[in-house]
């Protein structure tokens, strides 16, 4: 039983619970809840490239569905913004279900190719139907209303997102240390070995890239209501890219990792602010420095280090 | 009816025939073993039997069934397991967690279920944790139980892979060189090893080059020499064989 596994989950629990107080204003707490939106992203992503060994270069696509079916459902067709939510996450599930078989044939550099692919044509509709998205300008969404209840201002979003974050980890720890997510590592590790004690390759890979394009597009639903605006920089190529960063700067297959990436990697631009135009390169200079030095990625590297794997 | 059953094998690479037109029986319960010189088509054999490879020409049947050409994680439901001569470790688990894996197919594998941890779920995996501990023992890898898979020695990696193919429970079980790269005293265990597997019930397949094991626990021997049929029968009628001593002494000497 591996002992410790939920410390981590109780020290976050923890940190999370004091950290508004400790806030010195409304920016901050929108950093943090920016954070935890992406950590939450970061961890649906993280199963399928870091647990399952699957690259995904497209990801932000699915983030986009989820965030302009919110839009788009609630401002022009009237939905209340749950029923939207879950049309973007359904209708992001069926389309990552529908293009699995054909891309998880494929391996490497092809299946990055695929994956990237996949998430520019999401951009370029999104840009391109301007009647329904606004296109390059972007589009306004309502506040989250649940049944009678309006989700308002940064306090009350950030109890939102620190338990919804609180109960994916939990729900991710649970997953990996299962029976369906030791499958899913174990095809990482050696697929042709997975194969002979049953497992069907095919169908597992499926199921986690649609589970975690899902998650991204419930997430892009939440943080569409939150920002309380969409643009079609939140399904493009860069952001995918960041949010694969994120992965590996945190560590792959990593938990916590998850965590950590994303919380660096959203602070990282406001601590580079400063630089005036040199952030880009400062940005690129910190990410080569942590893959040339810490290749597995924060968390895994400290924990080895620390004498814990 | 014998329990395996292939005829015709033929298996043709761009222009390599590394299986050609093999045909054997192999009955419940016993220990049959495969050899050959080095490229005999042994391996390809087994590939071709555990579905990785799709044949070329001929049939395979397990309990009557045509499997030829079904995929690796269906024939597992047929009780088929197996081990590889190039490690299939997966170095991302622990050393328990691999074997667990073995038990992939016994094991309720809901995603929605394993994500809110079901008390079903939680009391199966630490039952299970514990059978896999159990088969660590059996294959003398108590000392590892706690270690993480890349952390162990290539003898013990090769053993882990046994305690993983028996956490299936199979009803036939391929090893392909088990004995490969490990030291006379490790040699020693494995063949005790896979005699208890065998005494067990469980029907061995076996490719090894040890040909003091072979002649040892072999119930039947399979001789291939460039992915032909040279001789099959008992340990002494093989090693009686003109081909054979052929095939082997002219090769080897
Ligand atoms: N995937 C493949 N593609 C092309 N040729 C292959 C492939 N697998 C095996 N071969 C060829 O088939 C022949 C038989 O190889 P195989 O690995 O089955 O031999 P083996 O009897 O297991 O040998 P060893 O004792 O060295 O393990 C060899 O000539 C090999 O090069
Ligand atoms: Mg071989």
């Amino acid at each position: 039983m591996p002992r410790s596994r939920f410390t981590g989950l109780i020290i976050i629990a923890v940190v999370l619970a004091v950290l508004p107080f400790l806030l010195p204003n409304n920016f901050y707490l929108d950093l943090a809840i920016r954070m935890l939106i992406n950590a939450c992203i970061v961890l649906g992503l993280n199963l399928l490239i870091g647990f399952a060994g699957q690259i995904s270069l497209g990801h932000a696509g699915f983030v986009g569905i989820g965030a302009y079916a919110t839009a788009v459902l609630t401002t022009h067709y009237g939905w209340s913004p749950l029923a939207a939510m879950l049309a973007g996450a359904l209708g992001a599930g069926v389309l990552a279900a529908l293009v699995a078989r054909p891309i998880f044939k494929l391996k490497g550099h092809y299946l990055a190719m695929a994956t990237l692919g996949l998430g520019i044509i999401i951009s370029i509709i999104v840009r391109n139907e301007a009647a329904l998205t606004g296109g390059p300008d972007g589009m306004p969404v309502p506040a989250l209303a649940l049944f009678s209840f309006e989700l308002s201002g940064e306090k009350q979003w950030y109890w939102v997102v620190s338990g919804i974050l609180l109960l994916s980890l939990w729900a991710s720890l649970n997953l990996i240390n299962s029976p369906f997510g030791r499958a899913l590592r174990a095809l990482h590790g050696s697929e042709v070995a997975s194969q002979v004690v049953g497992v069907d390759v095919a169908k597992y890979k499926l199921a986690i890239f649609v589970l975690s394009a899902v998650f991204a597009s419930l997430m892009g639903s939440v943080t569409a209501h939150y920002v309380g605006f969409v643009t079609p920089n939140v399904a493009d190529f860069f952001h995918s890219i960041e949010l694969v960063t994120m992965v590996v700067i945190g560590g792959m297959a990593s938990i916590y990792g998850s965590v950590i990436g994303a919380v660096l990697l959203t602070a990282l631009p406001q601590a580079l602010a400063g630089f005036e135009g040199w952030e880009t390169v400062a940005f690129g200079a910190i990410l080569m420095f942590c893959m040339i030095f810490m290749p597995k990625g924060l968390v895994p590297t400290l924990a080895a280090k620390f004498g814990r794997r | 009816m014998a329990l395996l059953e292939v005829s015709n094998l033929t298996k043709i690479f761009g222009g390599v025939r590394a299986v050609q037109n093999v045909s054997f029986a192999v009955d419940a319960g016993i220990v049959y073993s495969v050899i050959g010189p080095n490229g005999a088509g042994k391996t390809t054999l087994f590939n071709l039997i555990t579905g990785i490879y799709v044949p070329s020409e001929g049939q395979i049947r397990l309990d009557g069934r045509d499997i030829a050409g079904v995929a690796p994680h269906e024939l597992a439901r047929f009780g088929m397991a197996r081990t590889f001569q190039n490690l299939q470790v997966c170095m991302n688990m622990t050393a328990l967690e691999n074997v667990m894996v073995g038990a992939h197919l016994r094991l309720d594998r809901n995603l929605f279920k394993g994500a809110l941890r079901f008390p079903s779920i939680a009391r199966r995996d630490a039952v299970l944790r514990e059978e896999a501990a159990e088969l660590m023992r059996l294959v003398g890898l108590e000392a590892f139980i706690d270690a993480h898979a890349d952390a162990m020695p290539y003898g013990a990696l090769k053993r882990l892979e046994i305690a993983r193919a028996l956490a299936a429970q199979p009803r036939v079980l391929f090893l392909d060189e088990p004995a490969a790269g490990l030291n006379p005293k490790e040699t020693g265990e494995v063949d005790i090893l896979v005699r208890k597997v065998a005494d067990s019930g469980v029907t061995v397949v076996l490719v090894e080059h040890d040909m003091k094991m072979v002649m040892n626990i072999s119930d039947q021997i399979l001789v291939l020499d460039y992915g032909r049929k040279l001789a099959e029968g008992t340990a002494a009628e093989v090693r009686r064989n003109p081909d054979v001593i052929a095939a082997y002494l002219g090769t080897h000497q």
